[in-house]
């Protein structure tokens, strides 16, 4: 009973202490610590400029999730169904969009796509035309394109995680019974994916909902959403008032969205018995097979051009190819106070990372239990409530642990911890979205008969419960080190220079003019990737007793 | 499920014992935006003479510092704010978050450098935002660089200037405030009637001066060969070349009153644990040492007359004749100038 008391009293005492407590003492000052007045929300309910941005902000969300649910779909799919060599690097490689910093990509779909990018350069050679022939830096397209290149992986690591413990048998009895690949398709693997599909689009459209750099650095500022008005009307007007109703206008929204969330994907949830990855896989690969495997992993390294395109600019120096710029960067004779060692700065990185997604598990795995447990009709709320970080400004939330945590005993400014609790507080939510359709879809009877056989409740959970959430576990666990170890905004906010992050170092070699700076800043993005991509790999190859088997 | 109590717990504990370690009066905790740059030697040789501990904290940029340091009024989680410059003095006074002090040295500083005529925020160091150009890319297309900025409207610059969002950017709003200081505000063509017309030359804003600078300036792959920038970024292009060059690839525009003079300053903040460690140090960053240590860093001019410049600085010429807007008429005015430019450029 102790067990199970805690087990709902520390993930609702983390988000009280964390993301409530904070909330309300920001959006508390903001609001100049009076009875709450409406008149900031008049302010922005009254003004068609904020109503514009609300609809802009909602409409670019869904357009962009229906996106990255296409690009994504595919390799799921293939993840989930087949085996090739290499298949765990591709997998690493598919996730490391999700981590870079927005102004890096930017530079790599310039590279790639920008006036004198590799296509344009490309075509003009070709057809000897004039002026660039394909336009889209600072255009609307290339905010949808940058939203699905930096989601689609929350896609594909979600739903082939699902997808790789469901039994192909539904499939083969659907085609024994005469139905074509097509209608199987639509028929029987959809709808049971479908509660995969819901967690992974509410995920991706509550990214793009709050997106921030994608949307001012790529599109600019004509396309500003609500987050970028909310930074604006803080940090550049000072009017916290109206940035305060504008922070409750969105953290409001993104709740509703959540809520009718949950409702479909509780009701979406039929209890299916699981199986072992290796028991879904296709057998023998025939022809047709290849030529799946091959298609698909095409259609993703056209995904991932512009980080091939970034480092071939980091690798490139004077016409050549050479590795000035990382040596450069482990070699810096400017005795800055704030210039750390790339080695320093990578372990700084991986620390906080690590830390990060050890309390995101524990927070998340925790927080879907009590969601679970609470039954299909009466979870939405709690869900909805526990998803809700990810819906606040990451500039209210920033300022608003400041004013939280200022006075002893928890004075956490200046402390390293104040930046792993932020970012745990966005990654712990993968955690749950991960985990709680297995758990949902768990037949009940397997708990109840190893009870019923004598097993403690801790029992059940290491040798029963575990093994079969194993698999969505590491999904989980995945995306909170990736959180983290791309985490800016806060980082930036809150860190001191010896805690020096990698994305921290990297815009900090950017905020200045030179060849050099841009090329170390690349070159460090470079490392970057490489560090993320052997986290993923080494995640993916864990293996305890079974935990992930499945 | 005990595991997770105990990690709570430890969680909880680990942020008492951090909170209880920092504060003794031999600690100094320097706040300062994410652009402030300072040898580590520097900062060892204060250390050294003062037996103190020095803690930088970098709180985001110029902006997020200041709004930090409003939030955090009376129970300041630093002794110094580095940052505060002629965009943000006027807030900053009002909001009253720093104690007066006027530093000996202060006399070395020439009157066009004093930031802060009340004594709260000593000037350290200035800088001027204008625009630089491409080179390569003006001779390869016969173009000379504007001598006014009332060419930027005409045909040859159409498409050809990318400018940075004053709502969002430091060198953004200083650009906007030099086109106020040029055109003026009540003029039969003021500088909304000039913004209109650049918006009709297809002028491209973006949110900052990085992605300005590195994806949309023809220099770095972008097709806008004019951009804001500061006059001494030619220098740091100089100087961050990939293989040595004789001149920068990249010059400045200096049109008389429409570049910005920024000065940046620090002050000690009411409530500081410890306030004759923080004046002591406002007193070492006036001196020569400091002075000639962060401009190769931060790509600033130093303000003490004494402190020699280097040589990497003969690319970064200094106007002759600055925008004349002052801060406190920025104080009042910056918003109604950032509303009135977004309602023209953007709306």
């Amino acid at each position: 009973m102790i067990a199970s008391r805690l087990l709902v009293i520390g993930p609702v005492t983390f988000l009280a202490a964390f993301f409530l407590y904070p909330l309300g003492a920001i959006l508390g000052r903001s609001f100049g610590g009076e009875v709450l007045s409406l008149d900031p929300f008049g302010v922005v309910l009254g003004d068609s400029y904020y109503l514009g941005r609300i609809w802009f902000t909602m409409w670019q969300a869904a357009v962009s999730t229906v996106l990255t649910l296409v690009v994504g779909l595919p390799a799921a799919y293939l993840f989930a169904r087949h085996d090739f060599p290499g298949k765990t690097v591709l997998m690493a490689l598919t996730t490391l969009p999700f981590i870079m910093p927005t102004i890096v990509v930017a530079m790599g779909f310039v590279a790639l796509l920008g006036p004198q990018g590799l296509i344009n350069t490309a075509l003009t050679g070709l057809f000897g035309a004039e002026a660039p022939q394909v336009r889209v830096t600072n255009t609307l397209t290339i905010i949808f394109m940058a939203h699905a290149f930096y989601n689609y992986s929350i896609v594909v690591r979600i739903v082939s995680a699902f997808w790789s413990n469901l039994s192909p048998l539904f499939g083969e009895s659907a085609a024994m019974l005469g139905a074509g690949r097509i209608r199987t398709f639509t028929h029987v693997t959809l709808p049971l994916l479908l509660p995969s599909l819901w967690s992974s689009a509410v995920l991706v459209f509550v990214f793009s909902f709050t997106s921030f750099g994608v949307v001012l650095i790529l599109g600019g500022p004509r396309f500003a959403t609500l987050e970028v008005g909310i930074y604006e009307l803080t940090v550049k007007l000072f009017r916290l008032e109206v940035a305060g109703a504008l922070a409750l206008v969105q953290l409001v929204f993104t709740y509703v969205f959540l809520l009718v969330y949950t409702r479909l994907q509780a009701q979406s949830a039929v209890p299916i018995t699981f199986v072992p990855e290796e028991e879904s896989k296709r057998g023998k690969r025939g022809f047709r097979d290849v030529v799946v495997i091959v298609a698909i992993t095409g259609v993703l390294l056209v995904v991932l051009s512009p980080l091939l395109a970034l480092v071939e600019r980091a690798l490139s120096s004077g016409g050549g190819y050479s590795l000035v710029h990382f040596t450069g960067l482990f070699s810096d004779d400017s005795g800055s106070y704030f210039r750390l060692s790339p080695q320093a700065v990578i372990w700084n990185s991986l620390r906080f990372a690590l830390a990060s997604m050890a309390i995101a598990l524990v927070v998340g795995t925790a927080a879907a239990y009590v969601i679970a447990r609470r039954g299909r009709g009466r979870s939405g709320v709690v869900d909805a409530l526990f998803m809700a970080p990810l819906g606040v400004s990451a500039v209210t939330l920033g300022f608003g642990f400041l004013v939280a945590f200022n006075r002893a005993p928890i004075d956490l400014r200046g402390s390293w911890l104040i930046l792993v609790i932020a970012h745990s507080l966005v990654a712990y939510p993968f955690v749950i979205r991960s985990v709680l359709p297995v758990l949902r879809g768990m037949p009940p009877h397997l708990k109840e008969s190893a009870a019923l056989l004598g097993a403690a409740p801790l029992s059940i959970f290491i040798h029963i419960e575990l093994p079969i959430i194993g698999r969505a576990l590491l999904v989980g666990a995945m995306f909170a080190f990736a959180v983290s170890m791309g985490e800016f905004g806060a980082s930036l906010l809150l860190v001191r220079p010896e805690f020096t992050t990698i994305p921290v170092a990297i815009f900090r070699l950017l905020s200045q003019p030179g060849e050099s700076n841009l090329g170390q800043a690349l070159a460090m993005s470079t490392l970057l990737m490489v560090v993320v991509a052997m986290g993923f790999v080494a995640i993916e190859r864990f293996r305890y007793r079974n935990v992930g088997g499945f | 499920m005990r595991q997770l109590a105990a990690i709570v717990l430890m969680m909880l504990m680990t942020a008492f014992a951090v909170s209880c370690g920092g504060d003794e009066d031999s600690e100094l905790v320097i706040m300062t935006h994410d652009s402030f740059n300072i040898g580590a030697e520097l900062i060892s040789q204060f250390e050294a003479e003062h037996d103190a501990t020095v803690v930088l904290q970098s709180a985001g940029d110029a902006g997020e510092a200041l709004v930090r340091a409003i939030l955090e009024k009376g129970n300041p989680s630093a002794d110094l704010l580095y940052g505060i410059d002629n965009t943000y003095l006027g807030r900053a006074l009002d909001e009253e978050i720093f104690d007066e002090y006027r530093p000996d040295l202060l006399d070395e500083v020439p009157a066009q450098f004093v930031l802060d005529d009340s004594g709260h925020v000593t000037s350290i160091a200035y800088g001027y935002v204008n625009l630089n150009y491409d080179k390569q890319y003006l001779m390869d297309h016969g173009l000379t660089p504007p001598s006014t900025l009332e060419e930027l409207t005409e045909a040859d610059w159409k498409g050809r200037l990318v400018v940075e969002d004053p709502a969002s950017s430091s060198p953004g709003l200083a650009f906007l405030i030099s086109t106020v200081s040029y055109f003026g505000e009540d003029d039969d063509y003021d500088y909304l009637d000039f913004w209109r017309d650049l918006r009709a030359n297809d002028v491209l804003v973006k949110d900052g001066w990085t992605a300005a600078y590195y994806t949309d300036f023809s220099q770095y792959g972008g097709d806008r060969p004019l951009v804001v920038s500061y006059a001494t970024s030619p220098a740091a292009e100089f100087l961050f070349s990939e293989t040595p060059v004789e001149v920068p690839p990249t010059g400045n525009i200096l049109i008389d009153k429409a570049s910005f003079l920024q000065i940046e300053g620090m002050g000690v903040l009411k409530g500081a644990n410890s306030k004759d460690l923080a004046k002591k140090f406002i007193d070492f960053a006036l001196g020569r040492s400091f002075q000639e240590d962060f401009p190769e860093k931060m790509f600033v001019y130093p303000v003490n007359r004494n402190a020699s410049i280097p040589d990497s600085f003969r690319f970064a010429e200094v106007p002759s004749q600055p925008s004349d807007i002052g801060a406190l008429e920025i104080g009042e005015k910056r918003e109604k100038w950032i509303q009135d430019w977004t309602e023209v450029v953007l709306r």
